[in-house]
């Protein structure tokens, strides 16, 4: 039995909704915070994904995204040296197409169906842009997904699936541009997505003698929340089959929507319910999936979808948002222009920056972060093992606030931070509210780009307040 | 068996510059200042220097830039650079060259360009390497020792405001007498309190100022001193400790006290034979890069006892009037910080005020002046260079 074993996601804190002024719509919805990217929300997809699981039983990783960093430089190597995953795995990314998070699923199914891997773990992020206050603007969200897929053990069935390929021009970004065009409207829809989902999901049905009534949720792509409900129909699902697309919460999260969707079906589900999922982007991918008995414990231990959409703070001004982007630029302070970091540097210091290792060492059990070859405690040298405090919590020792450093979001919150169990940073605080800090509270760390430059995406582990 | 170097060599000779931005002059130019004023002060000539010492942190590369200013024809110079300590350390080698009896006289020269960076705050920053450590230049690595220590010793905001800003107050009183100082004028709690937040809980008037500035000594052998001038100043003990990032790999070190201010404090009393320094000691200046520093200094120094520097502030101890005036030239706060040069400019208060001839009005001179300290501190919260040297009236 093929299927999920476990599953996470990541919504970020931030939203755009009718309270943030400039903005201009009702609905709300979730917005990477400036130091967010999809590779970020991907790794704290997949800390919640595998919490409570040996990481070293992942032996194959998928990133499913339309917005890489990189056109050259594999997104997936880098999310699984931050998830602290084995070198000896596989990797891909699965790209370009919204599409991709659904695919990625297909090709790990067969992977572990075919018995070539155990557990493989697929995580889409999608983090897209539009042209500010459009339609496509107001419909997307940024959010990431996680899905643990092995052959033994797991909570959910992977029972069925079903895929068409069909290539046109109805959304899409040339490699060189950063926010997405589609063509006009009634031909997107009416050709698009209104055609391909009901053709694919008609198929599957009749492919696997299935009818909606099989189903007790539908977790489907769509381009916004009437059409999503114009596919309902089309498809045949009643209203309540229908699992929230969150188009008023969260929005249309790309390459990671439909998985999202089924994760908040599976956050509610009973042993026995079956979901659909589709995705949808240059052809369909359809599935069925079927909850089984590990599906309530499964549930303890995941912030998932629901608690991430639950745990926000809405923006009061849509300038800030531009400004996160890098659509406004406004005046900063005035300091030195800082230079592109060195590969080397960053390669040599991929234990401690990226796997975010400390050091134990064996003759006091003192840790220490980052490694260190002459123990700072009892002196003992070469006498360490690596510790990964990345998902160990923390408090705060000391902080301040910088006013002047001239980052995207003054003031930059330093903290010192003391983990369980032994281990202290100077950390860069992120997505807190200044009015919330106090010496002692309790943190987390998350992954977060901390600058561009050179060409070069920096990533390195910040500590924020505990989310949920 | 060691000996210290209490008594072993002696200042016949200062000169320090004009601190400020010093925008019509070079650091050259300011190593010219500061010499020729020691030169006359010894009454020596610059042919009489037989080695020397520059301390400088980023304006120049090696000791050229001296024989190049000085026209030290081909003797050695050595240049040294240890953070905020760098002036005191070039101070404590030529000390210890003469001590060595290698040579009988000897310059030591602190200098530092800052206002050519084009930035108001310190230009540093910009990483090498990975480039993820967070930027935390000198404001936000000492607000986080004024939070913890507002934290440990149960402070509110407000209350550890104010008497931080005691201490921004009577260093600013200070300065404006000093007509060598860069900042020359009296403040209110008031304005300190409303000042411009620059790392919370550190505002505006928490910060030293940046400066420009160059200044010198010359050493030699109390022997020698004895026929140049009556009014030497005698070494009595020099201490530097240097941290190793100990306070960011220990998970229990507090921002609240420094060890490494104890353990140069440590070596320098233990030389000079003092063992309460609260009583021994006359008058200080150390380093007040911030006020919260300042504050943790009276504790580090044994001024004050654990958690009860609020109270020797504000019974106005470190005053020009108190029983131990602390910065009576301003201190970094107002005289300024050019950073190579602020230990030598620390060593000519302490040697003018011992000689009885305080630069300014006659309000300056501290009525008890015999022995003096300097304290430097340089690098952050958890790693610093600390220098500690005392300083006393000839036997």
């Amino acid at each position: 039995m093929t299927g999920i074993k476990s599953y996470g996601a990541y919504v970020p804190k931030y939203r755009l909704g009718k309270e943030t002024a400039g903005w201009g719509f009702p609905a709300e919805k979730a917005v990477a915070n400036f130091d967010e990217d999809s590779i970020t929300m991907a790794v704290a997809a997949g800390m919640d994904c595998l919490r409570g699981i040996d990481r070293s039983q992942v032996d194959g990783i998928l990133y499913a995204t339309t917005t890489s960093p990189y056109v050259e430089k594999q997104g997936a190597a880098l999310i699984a040296a931050a998830l602290d995953l084995r070198r000896d795995i596989t990797s891909a990314d699965v790209t370009d197409v919204l599409r991709a998070g659904t695919t990625a699923l297909k090709m790990a199914m067969d992977a572990v169906q075919a018995g070539t891997a155990s557990n493989i773990l697929v995580i889409a992020s999608d983090c897209r842009m539009a042209t500010p206050k459009g339609g496509l603007d107001r419909a997307m969200g940024d959010g990431a997904v996680a899905l643990l897929i092995a052959k033994d053990g797991v909570a959910a069935e992977v029972e069925a699936d079903y895929h068409i390929t069909d290539h046109m021009l109805d959304v899409w970004r040339s490699s060189d541009e950063s926010t997405v065009r589609s063509w006009e409207d009634r031909f997107v829809i009416e050709e698009g997505i209104l055609r391909v989902i009901p053709e694919a999901v008609s198929a599957f049905m009749a492919k696997n003698n299935l009818a909606p009534k099989d189903f007790q949720k539908a977790a489907y792509h769509s381009s916004d929340a009437r059409r999503h409900a114009a596919l309902a129909k089309m498809m045949g699902f009643e209203a309540a089959q229908v699992q929230d697309p969150l188009y008023d919460q969260m929005g249309n999260t790309g390459a990671a929507f439909p998985l999202m969707l089924l994760v908040a079906a599976l956050e509610e589900a009973k042993t026995g319910d079956r979901i659909m999922v589709a995705g949808y982007g240059d052809g369909c991918d359809v599935y069925s999936i079927k909850a089984g008995e590990g599906i309530d414990k499964l549930r303890q231990g995941h912030r998932g979808v629901k608690k991430h959409v639950e745990a926000k703070r809405v923006l009061e001004t849509y300038d800030e948002y531009l400004r996160w982007r890098g659509l406004m630029t406004v005046a900063g302070v005035r300091r030195p222009t800082a230079s592109g970091p060195s590969a080397s540097a960053l390669w040599r210091e991929t234990d401690r920056v990226i796997q975010m290792y400390g050091s134990k060492c064996r003759k006091c059990g003192y840790v220490q972060f980052p490694p260190q070859r002459v123990c700072v405690e009892c002196h003992a040298k070469d006498e360490m093992d690596n510790v990964r405090l990345s998902d160990k919590p923390a408090t705060v020792a000391t902080y301040a606030m910088d006013y002047l450093s001239g980052t995207t979001d003054v003031p930059l919150v330093i903290a010192v931070i003391n983990f369980k169990g032994g281990g202290r940073m100077l950390s860069m605080m992120t997505d807190r509210e200044t009015g919330e800090l106090s010496v002692g509270m309790p943190v987390e760390m998350s992954f977060r780009k901390i600058r561009s430059a050179g060409g070069i995406h920096n990533y390195y582990w910040k500590s924020t307040p505990v989310r949920a | 068996m060691t000996e210290g170097i209490k008594d072993r060599v002696a200042i016949v000779g200062m000169g320090c510059t004009k601190f400020g931005e010093r925008w019509d002059v070079s650091g050259l130019d300011m190593m010219v200042e500061a010499c020729y004023e020691a030169y006359e002060d010894a009454g020596l000539e610059p042919k009489d220097i037989q080695a020397a010492w520059l301390g400088t942190v980023a304006s120049f590369n090696t000791g050229q830039p001296a024989a190049e200013a000085l026209k030290l024809d081909y003797i050695p110079i050595t240049r040294v650079e240890n953070a905020c300590a760098t002036a005191t350390d070039a101070f404590r080698n030529a000390c210890y060259a003469v001590a060595a009896g290698i040579y009988d006289i000897v310059l030591a020269v602190g200098v530092e360009k800052l206002k050519d960076s084009g930035f108001a705050g310190l230009a540093t920053g910009v990483q090498s390497g990975s480039g993820v450590e967070p930027p935390s230049p000198p404001p936000v690595q000492f607000a986080l020792a004024a939070t913890s220590y507002f934290h440990k010793y149960g402070l509110s905001y407000d209350e550890g405001k104010r008497v931080l800003g005691q201490i921004a107050v009577k260093n600013h009183h200070n300065g404006a007498l000093h007509p060598k100082a860069h900042l020359r004028r009296e403040i209110t709690l008031e304005q300190v309190l409303k000042a411009p937040m620059i790392a919370w809980p550190l505002g505006l008037f928490d910060c030293c100022g940046v400066s420009d500035g160059a200044s010198a000594a010359i050493i030699t052998t109390p022997e020698n001193a004895r026929k140049m001038r009556d009014d030497y100043v005698l070494v009595k003990g020099l201490g530097v400790a240097v941290g190793g990032r100990q306070g960011m790999l220990r998970d229990d070190y507090d921002f609240v006290h420094f060890p490494e201010n104890l353990a140069a404090a440590r070596q320098a009393y233990d030389e000079a034979g003092i063992t309460n320094p609260r009583q021994e000691i006359d008058l200080a200046v150390v380093h007040d890069c911030f006020t919260i520093t300042e504050l943790i200094i009276y504790e580090d120094m044994g001024f004050s006892s654990r958690g009860k520097a609020k109270e020797d502030v504000e019974s106005g101890v470190f005053t020009l009037e108190g029983d131990l005036p602390v910065n009576p030239d301003g201190g970094l706060k107002c005289f300024g910080h050019p950073i190579g040069a602020s230990g030598l400019r620390m060593i000519y208060e302490i040697y003018k005020q011992i000689q009885g001839k305080a630069p300014g009005p006659p309000e300056r001179q501290l009525k008890k002046a015999d022995i003096g300290l300097t304290h430097n501190l340089g690098g952050r919260p958890g790693s610093f260079t600390c220098s500690v040297a005392i300083f006393g009236r000839r036997d």
